[in-house]
Parts: structure tokens; sequence; C-alpha cells
């Protein structure tokens, strides 16, 4: 290195060139790379703009009131696909990173990407789609913006939308307020949302009915919220599924988690199709589930209200929280031997055989 | 799940474990073939509910651990080109050449597509008339049918659009290598049983009685294994080395014959290079000569590389079962699933990347 190299060194790119000169897929994918980018480059950048960084909203205060505002793109392929289209996504994705906080999602902006040629049809059914979302997450899209760009430069149509939402209780929701002793819940079964995007993708011909559990989540949120549950983490299971959630989430809060396989929901169809793809469940996308972080106390009050308000989606408590001197998430197998459960590197690929 | 939870009973595994560690007198070391069976041995923790006195080595059944270096770059010379489509089954996207991986190339504009079956690669050859469609045929006797297929499709179709890259390799010769090398100390072997689905098991009655070890073919779920392994167990522990099947569900002795002849008609056995372990003789498919208008070596020359191998990588050893990944100092530091130095660390289904992926932090080094 000479010494024009290291006078420039503050302006280098962080991440060692050579790893990767260019932006990869697995980047954006919700995986390590994905969080490399995250840890080295963009979070340090804004440092002091990002308080909450490891959460799906920022939280802050106005005058006493205290709001919650995140931001989200959607590039979904295919643009609809069972179950629903890019707008119910970006609609229900931007309301569930609030509900995540404990916010009430209130008003939410859309910017729409659209490529030269698209047909208007299609941009008609995503805007219903987004329209009806919103109605039954009782959110206003109120502000919002249109771009076009030329043919071959965007894929279709792309969607970023951002929200606020309030938070009307006292409670702080995030990883930090996980502890030891805390029960692990989802509120419903695991992967379909990414599988029936995978069936619907070109090129994948396996014959499937499963249909995307694309929801908003809002409406769960409060029930556990007006039960007057201690909640102390909520957490979509999007891009990187279960696993790369609570992995998230044992980091931040410096603890061990510990789930059980055999206590995973998970639909025969979905288990089927993830067999037959050497996938597994847990690292799978869903669009309309979460994981619940709660003291053990509340587990069967928790459940309760889960199964009444949403019977058809089998909730169920899937592991505890341990005290550690380091972070880690372990799966129990079915045969009661434990192991690590790692966030996915790069993209999740199928398997040859 | 019917047809899956019954292989996977805790309450049927723990009585064949109990049975296992009664029957066990001595110290044995087997080794599992097939990189599917490693990932399942590994993620349900198997070999740890085992006695001590069995040691589980993990073969080099997984193909694309071993498919060489010189190939990767030559599949990647032809995704780079401009009037290619490249197909290829998921997981060899990140295996790495001498420079980059195929991920890369795609991020650079190389027309890359992922693909679950040859013939859908086929479909992708007429639909584009215009573009030259290749096909990374990779595998072992599991693939070797469909990618087969998709040969005699194109030829029945006339399609001068469509070629294969080849990288083919067969199981027994694999085992007769690990077998006839001087520090063997492999005791016997659970067979892949999706090779044997295909293949049958006769071809291992010479290696069974040549080398005096007896051979399972063993299927893929968790209770799959744990029988074959008593089997195993238990033909070592009377002396005996016959081929048995535990994979009766699925395989029979003389195995798919339609597969073979579709093989047959389409590939003829050559010498191939395995990553890590060199080359062995006969141990390989290549395309026939009627067949070799689809042979995308034939067709554009993609030039050969010297592999540059990490030196301090031991995948060559922990293939042939004489190391475990925790023997290597260079595992979870500078070698790991994102930045791997060699075979074993690229795929899901090599020992190390299974070793890394459930095992890494728990830093219980014992096995």
């Amino acid at each position: 290195m000479t010494m024009s190299d290291k006078s420039r060194k503050p302006f280098n790119c962080p991440l060692p060139i050579s790893d990767y000169p260019s932006i990869l897929v697995a980047h954006g994918g919700g995986g390590k790379l994905m969080h490399q980018l995250l840890e080295k480059m963009i979070l340090p950048t804004f440092s002091s703009s990002f308080k909450n960084n490891c959460h799906d909203s920022a939280v802050f205060e106005i005058a006493g009131t205290r709001l919650a505002f995140t931001t989200d793109s959607y590039v979904v392929r295919p643009i609809q696909f069972p179950g629903g289209d890019i707008g119910t996504l970006a609609i229900n994705g931007t309301v569930n990173d609030l509900a995540m906080s404990g916010a009430r999602p209130l008003y939410l902006s859309a910017g729409l990407i659209i490529e030269e040629g698209f047909p208007m049809e299609t941009l008609w059914q995503i805007l219903q789609s987004m329209k009806q979302a919103a109605d039954t997450a009782r959110v206003k899209l109120i502000t919002g913006d249109t771009k076009v760009v030329d043919k071959g430069k965007g894929d279709g149509i792309y969607i970023n939308s951002s929200g606020i939402g309030i938070i009307e209780h006292s409670l702080n929701i995030e990883p930090r307020s996980v502890v030891a002793g805390d029960a692990v819940l989802v509120n419903g079964d695991l992967g379909r949302h990414g599988i029936a995007i995978m069936a619907a993708r070109e090129g994948l011909s396996i014959q499937t009915r499963i249909e995307s559990d694309c929801a908003p989540l809002w409406n769960s949120v409060l029930a556990l919220l007006s039960a007057e549950l201690e909640i102390h983490c909520l957490r979509d299971l999007t891009r990187g599924g279960l696993a790369s959630a609570l992995v998230e989430i044992a980091e931040t809060a410096n603890l061990h988690i510990e789930i059980e396989e055999a206590k995973l929901p998970v639909r025969e169809d979905v288990r089927g199709a993830c067999e037959i793809l050497g996938l597994d469940p847990v690292y799978v996308a869903n669009e309309g589930r979460f994981a619940i972080f709660l003291p053990e106390a509340q587990v069967s009050r928790a459940m309760d209200i889960l199964s009444n308000a949403f019977p058809d989606l089998a909730p169920a408590r899937v592991g505890s929280v341990y005290g550690a001197n380091r972070s880690a998430v372990t799966v129990k197998s079915t045969l009661g031997v434990a192991r690590i459960l790692d966030m996915f590197s790069g993209e999740q690929l199928p398997r040859i055989c | 799940m019917k047809y899956l939870d019954e292989y996977r009973d805790p309450r049927l595994a723990s009585k064949m474990l109990k049975r296992i560690a009664e029957r066990t007198s001595r110290r044995w070391t087997i080794m599992e073939i097939c990189g599917g069976q490693t990932h399942t041995i590994i993620r349900s923790g198997i070999d740890r509910l085992l006695p001590d006195k069995i040691s589980i080595l993990h073969g080099p059944g997984c193909p694309v651990c071993v498919t060489p270096v010189h190939i990767i770059d030559k599949a990647l010379v032809l995704a780079s080109r401009t009037d290619v489509i490249f197909c290829t089954f998921g997981d060899m996207m990140r295996v790495p050449g001498n420079k980059e991986d195929l991920l890369t190339v795609k991020a650079r504009g190389g027309d890359i597509r992922m693909v679950y079956s040859p013939l859908d690669a086929v479909q992708i050859a007429r639909n584009n008339p215009r573009r030259e469609v290749v096909f990374f045929a990779v595998g072992f006797e599991t693939t070797a049918p469909a990618n087969a297929m998709a040969v005699l499709q194109a030829y029945r179709d006339s399609l001068d659009n469509f070629t294969l890259l080849v990288s083919q390799v067969l199981v027994p010769p694999a085992i007769e290598a690990i077998l006839s090398a001087p520090d063997n100390r492999i005791n016997g072997f659970l067979a892949a049983g999706h090779v044997c689905t295909v293949m049958g098991y006769r071809e291992y009655n010479p290696l069974a009685e040549k080398y005096l070890v007896p051979i399972v073919v063993t299927g893929f779920e968790p209770l799959d294994i744990i029988q074959g392994i008593e089997m195993l167990i238990s033909q070592l522990e009377n002396g005996t080395c016959r081929v048995e099947n535990q994979y009766r569900r699925a395989v029979t002795e003389a195995g798919n014959l339609k597969a073979q002849h579709i093989i047959n008609e389409v590939f003829d056995v050559t010498d191939r290079t395995w990553r890590g372990i060199g080359n062995i003789p006969l141990s390989g498919l290549a395309l026939r000569e009627k067949y070799r208008d689809f042979d995308a070596e034939v067709r554009f020359k993609p030039g050969d590389t010297v592999a540059c191998e990490s030196s301090e990588c031991i995948s060559g050893l922990i293939l042939q079962g004489a190391k475990n990944p925790f023997d290597c100092p260079a595992f979870g530091n500078r070698c790991t699933p994102e930045k791997p130095l060699g075979a074993t660390m690229v795929s899901s289904e090599g020992a190390c990347a299974a070793y890394f992926r459930y095992r890494a932090k728990t830093v219980e080094k014992a096995g």
C-alpha cells in the first residue's frame, strides 16, 4: 500500500472489494451477505441516525407521543401470485413492520417505479389490491409518487412504501427487551408465501395450490396488546424466515433461543414442497406470520387469544429463551439432538438431489 | 406427514440405537457415501446418538463438491458468453472456480437460469431458437437418466442450439478408490439409496467380496440411516461382508432398467477428475460419439484451466474419510460457506458445510 492509498483510506469501501466487487442478489436476500452489507457499509455510515436499527421500524417521540416509522421496497417476481400481488405485499409488509413495534399503523406513502410498456390493466389490478389491503388494515395511503423508466431498465413494476404508526402503550417491543424465561410463539403455519412464490415463478412446474399467507398483522398484535400481555418482542418472519428472525433477535439480546423441530407448524403441502426442493421451512419467507416473545406464564393466554381470533392458522409455541454468555439459536431435532440454527448464507438454493 | 414422519419416529429410533449400542463390541469406522445422508446424519444428530466406538466418516457423494475446478471454469466461460443461456441446478451457482462463481457471472449480466430439470432447459432451447442453451449436467447416477433424456429429446427434435456441459460421476469407482488407498480405515459402507434406485446394487457385490467390507444400501430419512447402521454393525460383528438392502421401499437388486438403458444409450464410461481427490479411472460418463453434437465442450471449446486449489484445504482427505472437518485449521475462520477454500465447504451437502451449519458454534469438537 502506498502513502496515497493510505491517505485515501477513510473513503475506501469497508467491505473488502476482493470479496465482492459488485452487488450479488444475495446481498438483498436477508441472509449473511445482506447483514454484512448493512453492518459494514450502511449502518456505520448513518450510525447517528439509526437509534434502534435492529428492528422492523424506528421508534421516536414527538411531543410526548411515541411514533413508529418504517420503509420497505417491493420487487417481487412474479408480480401476481396465488394469494396476492405486489400491491397486497406493499401495503401489508409496511403495515406489519409498524405492527412489529406495537404501533397502530396510520398513514402510508407509496412510490411506484413502472417500466415503460407495463400493461395498464395489471397496474389497475395492483392499485385495487393496494386499496383493498389498506382498507382491511385500516390505514390511509396519503402521499405517493410515480416514475416511469425506459423499457429494459426495470422489471415491470417496483413499489416502495413508507408508513407511520402510533404507539399507544408503554411497552418497549424490541429485541433488547427479550429476557431469559421468555417463550417463543408463532401465529400460524410457516412457509406458505415463499413456496407459493417459488411455485409461481417461471421454470418451477410443481403443481401446487399453496397460496401466500400475505395478511396484515396489526389485528393480531392489537388482540394481544388489549389483553395486557407483557409482550417483549414481535418480529414478522419475512425474508429469511423464522431462522433469520430468531438469529437476529438472539444476537441483539445476547441470549440463547432454542426451538423444537417437532413443534414447528408447517402445513403438509408446504412440507412436501420443501422436501422436494431441499428447502428447510424455517428459512422460507412468510408475509403474514410473526414470532412473539413473552413471559412463560402468559403463554396459554396468548395461545387462546391467537387461536380464537384466527382459528385456521395453527398458532404454536415453538421454543424458549435461555440465559447464555453467548448468543445462539439451536433447534432440537425430532431425535432430541440440538443443532445450531444459523442465518442462511447467500440465497437459499434448491439442491440437486 | 405420511411416508415421512414414520421415518423420523423418535421412539423407534431410540429402540434401534439401543440395539446398536448393545451389539457393538469394538471400534468400527463406517462411511456414508452420499451427501444427502451426510446432511441427515449431522442435521438430526445421529452421529451423536451412536456409541463412542462407532465413528462415522463422510464420503465423496456430493456432486457439487466433487465437480472439478476446470469444469467450473468452463461453465463460467460459457455462462459469460452473450449468445448463451446457461442452465444449471441451483446449488452449482455459488461453487467457486479458480476466480469466481456463477452468481458473480450472473451479477455481471450473464444469462444464467436455475432449472429443476434438464428437460426445462430443453424447453428453453425450443423457446429461444436464436440462442445457445447450455445445461450443466452434473451429478451421480441419479441425475444421469434425466440428463440423458434431455439429449434424446433434443436429438429427436433436431435441436441445434442445445448442449450439455457434462460432469457426470459414478459411485462404485469412488468407493474402490477409497478402499484401495493404503491408509484406508473404513470397515463398512452405507451405499447411496437414490443412486441404487437407478442402478440397483449388483455392481457392489465385487467390491464387498474383493475388499471384505459389508455394504448396506441405505435411504435418507433418520430411521433409514439408523437401520442401515444397525445392519452394518450386525454384519461387522458377525464377520460377514455382504451387500444388503435397507432401502427396499425404493431399491431393487436390478434397479431401474429403463433408466439404465437411457444412460447407456447416451453416455459412455470415461475417466473423470474429482475435486479434492484427483483422477479416478472409469469413474464418470461422457456423451457417446453419436451425441457429440450436444457436447458443449466440443461446440464451444471453452479451453482448459489449471486448478489452483488452496494448499491449506484438506477436503481431499475429508472426502476420502482420512480426516474430519474439525481437523482443519482453516475451518470456520479462513474457510466458510461464503468464502469456501475447497470442495467440501461449497455445497450444503458437503461435510464441512454441514458441520459449519449445524455444529460450528457449539464448540463441541468431539463430534
